[in-house]
């Protein structure tokens, strides 16, 4: 088990730099060869209300938060909810001249944090740099590298700022000092292993997307999907990436879709709401066969829901979104390193197939932070699929629509100078022109489409196996989940349970041959981050196995692995198999 | 080119109908532009106007019911080597497609839009459009139509449209003329085309156009933006037809300054670069 597992919760308002302070710890801790998984719970406001910034830093992976807060900085009066989060060892740093906290369980630190702030120099907004420098005072971090990182993050906007900022960290560090011998804490001095990326959920689909030579976003914003939008214009002049805010969603499929249709890979990304805005459009790519990839980054809902918590909502909407009949992929990646290899594979398989790949990330990923070795782009392949110049000129009689026995037709662009290039929205023939021939083309051009189904199911992943090939119970899981659901799989063999996980990165087409493991064992659990049970439905309709054993969380927060554990013990005690 | 080499297809059109001649005068002015027509992409929505580019030898991008803006806008940008020209009908740009016209206007794209306008859906046979005139009955509207009806060409300018021209479909030399300066014209253009509906608009017939359309003064200075304005808005007794409105303001592609000399195709996608950009993750 872990030798070091912390969480430190930054709480308060909105407005109170909770995500700077928590950007800042999670950056060093991750330099100092940590694994940090950090999220941030907060409400769709810009102001105000209650809001924390959670830091899991552990000496093993982790992408899942964690129940227990060892370390709450609580910097307003509402911070009083994350009571029940403590134990006898935990400390709670707070300030009773801004924001009292009622005395309770734990190790109570009344600093008065904006006094130090302004003693040396600082201002009110530094609260913030004296509450991390308080946190890392206690824990022993590298005084040096801690004001090294400060000087430089800061020091960026003006080199004062930097010196200041500095400054107040010192005074915070070093009070924090003077606790210590009587407040004992995890020692962190020194490094856990080598430096570590750092790395946010939409950031990693966004850099997926580069890996995959994406040349083309066209979004709406709305959380959780905007990050990706806000990265890829970052970066937008360096890479040759058009980044282009839509008037809607509408807007952002048809564009994405007709510059697909130009030859550059194109993308689009939103949540729930605007994804349904997009079905439309969705259609629209499976009938042209345009390949695009769109990023339905989920929420709760129905209608605005939750817009700024999590959940698994949206997986059959996903699978079935659009009129009438078509292909396409549709895949949920497990943590924020698997949002960069599926985003990049999402590219290769809609070009080879002419479709849309739809990927499922939610706000949990969209909105946290994990440590990673390194991410290779170099093991990334782009592949296009396109007709080569010599085809082209070959190719006296190019139908864009040809029939074929995978059911995909060569693909050309056009601005060739050798022959036209269609797309139509209305049934048509292989030339891409209008049709009714109802006794031949119609029905030769729904197969043709639906045959790529075939090609797809050998492309697609089967679950990965965490755990016992011999395990005879299961736990059952998609997206991401993953890493709650891990470490629940590891508390319940530690308590002598013979579970194993299985888990869903692709999701659609799905392959009744994935699921001969459900035969082995004796009992099988999903758990999914909705209320009906989406995956498990799922599974029963591929199967035919009725998946009853579920365990549901729709709050709007993401499982912790403890509340996983505690489910699935109730589970089991009502026995039954499945 | 020659106007042969445009093809000659059979069509989905009411014996009569405007797209004919709307047809020829794009043929035309075409072959006078002597356009490279594999670098030329011709986008449109749904609806009897929006099957034109079917019977043309063209690269086509035949998309949703009006959505054929956005899907244009995402041609262009991609490769703004093509010549990317839309061309739909009225219900389609101005009624389904109404928040994407207005945008692109905003982004000024170099798109040039077409729209056949005859004041009527045809395709779903016989309802009011957002162009038709107050009081227009039809099955839908048994009363009369009582929406204040789109004014496209002042709407266009209020916007900031750099090239707004009306044209009739009865007039093919002058139709043929106004799409070939909107194309030539670097930017977002539109030709709004005055159309009859020989089936089903029996009030805006081809004599009512006829009589009513006016060429505008000699003298007139679409570079004047209220007077276009003014000129934009007139309807009734006497309709102008000719560029309404001329201004010059740089083109999405040349402002963005992502595709200054190359298109964003040709340069094609540089993940070397990535290397870098990780390292600032550590």
């Amino acid at each position: 088990m872990f030798k070091v597992d912390l969480t430190i919760k930054i709480a308060g308002e909105a407005g109170q730099g909770l995500q700077a302070i928590g950007g800042l710890l999670s950056r060093l801790f991750a330099r100092k060869g940590y694994h940090v998984f950090a999220n941030q719970v907060v409400q769709s406001r810009v102001r105000g209300g209650h809001n924390w910034f959670a830091i899991r830093i552990a000496d093993r992976p982790v992408h899942s938060p964690s129940f227990k807060t060892d370390i709450l900085v609580a910097l307003d009066a509402e911070s009083s909810c994350h009571s029940r989060e403590l134990d006898k060892d935990s400390i709670v740093i707070f300030d009773s001249r801004q924001a009292a906290f009622p005395a309770g369980t734990g190790r109570m630190l009344d600093v008065p944090m904006a006094e130090l702030a302004s003693k040396a120099g600082g201002n009110k907004l530094m609260v913030n740099t004296v509450a991390a420098s308080l946190v890392l005072g206690l824990l022993n971090f590298d005084s040096g590298e801690f004001f090294a990182f400060l000087a430089q993050s800061f020091g960026k906007k003006d080199k004062e700022t930097g010196e200041t900022n500095v400054k107040v960290a010192r005074a915070g560090y070093d009070f924090a000092r003077k606790l210590t011998p009587a407040v004992k804490t995890t020692d962190v001095s020194r490094p856990a292993g080598k430096p570590k990326m750092l790395v946010g959920g939409s950031e990693a689909v966004a850099l997926g997307a580069l890996a995959a030579g994406c040349q083309f976003i066209s979004a709406y914003p709305m959380s959780p999907s905007t990050g990706i939008m806000t990265y890829l214009a970052s970066q937008a002049d360096l890479c040759h990436i058009v980044v282009e805010q839509s008037e809607d969603e509408v807007a952002s499929i048809n564009m994405a879709v007709g510059a697909s249709f130009a030859g550059v890979r194109a993308m689009t990304a939103s949540s729930g709401g605007g994804f349904a805005l997009m079905v439309e459009g969705l259609s629209l790519a499976g009938m042209v066969e345009t390949p695009i990839v769109v990023i339905l980054a989920q929420r709760p809902a129905p209608a605005t829901g939750l817009p700024t918590r999590t959940a698994q909502e949206d997986l059959l909407f996903a699978i079935h979104a659009g009129h009438g009949e078509f292909p396409r992929v549709v895949m949920a990646p497990a943590d924020i390193e698997g949002c960069f290899y599926a985003t990049a594979r999402a590219f290769n398989l809609a070009d080879k197939y002419r479709i849309p790949v739809i990927i499922l990330t939610d706000q949990l990923l969209a909105d946290s932070f994990v440590t990673i070795d390194a991410l290779h782009p170099e093991k990334i392949r782009i592949q296009r699929y396109l007709m080569a110049e010599g085809e082209l000129e070959q190719a006296k009689d190019y139908k864009s629509f040809l029939l074929t026995p995978s059911g995909v037709s060569p693909r050309a662009l056009p601005g060739n100078p050798y022959c036209f290039v269609t797309a139509d929205s209305d049934e048509h023939d292989e030339y891409g022109r209008i049709t009714e021939d109802l006794d031949e083309m119609r029905p030769r051009m729904v197969e043709k489409r639906n045959r790529k189904t075939k090609g797809l199911l050998r492309e697609l992943k089967g679950p990965s196996w965490y755990g016992s090939r011999n395990a005879k119970e299961v736990l059952v899981g998609w997206g991401s989940t993953y890493g709650a659901l891990k470490e629940a799989v590891d508390a319940l063999q530690a308590g002598g349970v013979n579970v194993a996980l299985a888990h869903f990165e692709d999701l659609w087409p799905m392959d009744k041959r994935h699921f001969e493991f459900l035969k082995k064992v004796r009992l099988a659990v999903v758990a999914e981050n909705n209320f009906t049970g989406q995956l498990a439905n799922l599974i029963t309709r591929v199967t035919g196995v009725a998946m009853d054993r579920r365990i549901s969380k729709y709050d709007g927060l993401p499982f912790t692995a403890q509340e996983v554990v505690d489910a699935y013990k109730d589970l089991r005690k009502k026995g039954g198999r499945r | 080119m020659r106007p042969e080499d445009l093809g000659n297809f059979e069509t989905a059109w009411c014996p009569g109908c405007g797209n004919f001649s709307i047809l020829d005068a794009l043929k035309d002015a075409l072959v006078k532009l002597d356009i490279d027509m594999h670098k030329t992409v011709f986008v449109s929505g749904i609806g009897q106007a929006a099957k034109e580019p079917q019977y043309l030898n063209c690269n086509f991008f035949n998309g949703l019911h009006g959505r054929a803006i956005p899907a244009a806008a995402g041609i262009k940008l991609a490769n703004k080597d093509l010549h990317v020209i839309v061309t739909s009908g009225d219900g389609d740009i101005y009624g389904e497609g109404g928040n994407h016209f207005i945008h692109a206007i905003r982004r000024n794209i170099d798109i040039t839009v077409i729209v056949h306008d005859n004041q009527i859906y045809g395709l779903t046979k016989g309802q009011a459009s957002p162009t038709s005139d107050l009081g227009f009955v039809t099955k839908v509207q048994p009363h009369g139509v009582i929406n204040e009806p789109v004014h496209p060409l002042a709407m266009a300018i209020a916007l900031g449209a750099g090239f707004v021209a009306r044209s009739f479909s009865g007039d093919k030399a002058h139709l043929s003329s106004m799409i070939q300066q909107a194309v030539v014209f670097k930017g977002f253009s539109l030709v709004d085309v005055l159309q009859p509906c020989v089936t089903f608009n029996k009030k805006n017939n081809f004599a009512w156009y006829k009589q009513r359309i006016q060429p505008l003064p000699q003298d007139y200075d679409a570079h004047n933006k209220t007077l276009a304005f003014e000129m934009a808005l007139r309807w009734g007794d006497a309709i102008p037809v000719g560029v309404i409105y001329r201004d010059g303001r740089p083109a999405y592609e040349d402002a963005c300054g992502l595709m200054t000399e190359k298109s964003i195709l040709s340069q094609g996608p540089d993940p070397s670069k990535l290397t870098r950009i990780l390292q600032e993750f550590f």
